[in-house]
């Protein structure tokens, strides 16, 4: 790895190793959230990558920069997605089956093209001088660099992303706000609702999973009083998720109920 | 270390995020997709400051930031109202125009 790093850059020698220890590691995380089946999953390797770009513009003299990028993408952003995941749950989307015949075998044409073009342009390009390093314009700090830029030319621009900001938060809200269309059930509604809907099954409410079962564990069916096992008492999202256990095995007429006498 | 090391794994992260947004259907995933091409194109904005020696480039990271958060405010909002309307997170259950 060594050698490698010396054959590709020449300067910093603690950077280049951090950089093709961190690097393919950034890269493989990026590939697996392609390639992983739950959206969970891909949240927590996106949270590796940000941390480790986080750690890349620390190494080029961006402090403040990385720690906005840690501040704001893996604490806030990530927080945000994983608190929509919640929110969303699992559903059939997650599957990795393509819907579009012959999509992927283009998208990953593309991909290899598009990526070519980019990394050979990179390649080619020189800027006929070596890169100059950020420290002259680091020598008052990063911070206070930055912050006499932000108010000094770009202070337009940084009143318009704050007006954007406030946008965007009465947007989510308008956008996230449910208005009730119909009025609320009462608990006279609900009760005759129980009694005289398509079942009297549910009127005395639904079993809890596990009882009566043979394992008292909210994956497994409850069993009715004649013995068979009732599906609808599993949460539904324990079901979507398949974690629910086979219930034909506990159908009692299955279930070997003779007892032998030991000797 | 030459700097536009930093410029190929930008390029790499952002090629990987456009296939991301193509492929996947989770609409949750594919907003993850485009942070991440954000992400690589901010790696670039903060290498290209390196190379140019001002703090410039490292300001554009910084809006591009802001923005991304605005998006994503937004664009999860979306998701959540989606969702709510039509009990699927996937993106190619969203085809109304079609029909």
């Amino acid at each position: 790895m060594m050698q490698l790093a010396l054959e590709v850059g020449q300067t910093a020698q603690p950077e280049a190793i951090m950089f093709w220890i961190l690097g393919p590691m950034a890269v493989a995380a990026a590939l697996g959230m392609l390639l992983v089946k739950k959206a969970v999953h891909s949240a927590i390797l996106m949270a590796f990558v940000m941390i480790v770009l986080a750690i890349f513009y620390i190494a080029q003299d961006a402090v403040f920069l990385g720690i906005v990028q840690i501040v704001v993408y893996t604490g806030a952003v990530m927080m945000l997605f994983l608190f929509i995941l919640m929110l969303v749950g699992v559903d059939s989307s997650d599957s990795l089956t393509e819907t579009i015949p012959g999509l992927r075998p283009i998208a990953i044409t593309a991909a290899i093209g598009f990526g070519g073009l980019m990394v050979s342009l990179l390649g080619r390009a020189t800027l006929g001088r070596d890169a100059i390093g950020l420290a002259a314009a680091n020598a008052d700090g990063n911070v206070e660099g930055i912050a006499m830029l932000l108010f000094s030319t770009y202070v337009f621009p940084f009143e318009v992303v704050s007006a954007l900001l406030i946008t965007a938060a009465m947007g989510a809200m308008v956008l996230a706000h449910q208005h009730r269309t119909t009025a609320r059930p009462t608990q006279r509604q609900l009760s005759i609702n129980r009694f005289r809907g398509a079942s009297l099954g549910t009127a005395a409410g639904l079993p809890g999973p596990g009882v009566y079962a043979r394992h008292n564990a909210v994956d497994v069916p409850a069993l009715l009083p004649d013995g068979t096992p009732a599906p609808t008492s599993v949460n539904a999202s324990l079901e979507a998720r398949g974690d629910m256990l086979d219930y034909k095995s506990f159908d009692l007429a299955e279930v070997n109920t003779q007892i032998e006498e030991e000797k | 270390m030459d700097a536009s090391n930093y410029l190929y794994i930008s390029a790499l992260l952002f090629t990987i995020g456009a296939v991301g947004v193509v492929v996947r259907r989770n609409a949750i995933v594919v907003f993850m997709c485009i942070e991440l091409m954000l992400n690589a194109a901010n790696l670039s904005l903060v290498t290209f400051s390196r190379i140019n020696g001002d703090l410039d480039g490292q300001v554009m990271a910084f809006f591009t930031m802001v923005v991304a958060a605005c998006e994503v405010v937004v664009g999860l909002a979306i998701i959540v109202a989606i969702y709510r309307s039509r009990r699927s997170a996937s993106v190619d259950d969203a085809s109304l125009l079609k029909r």
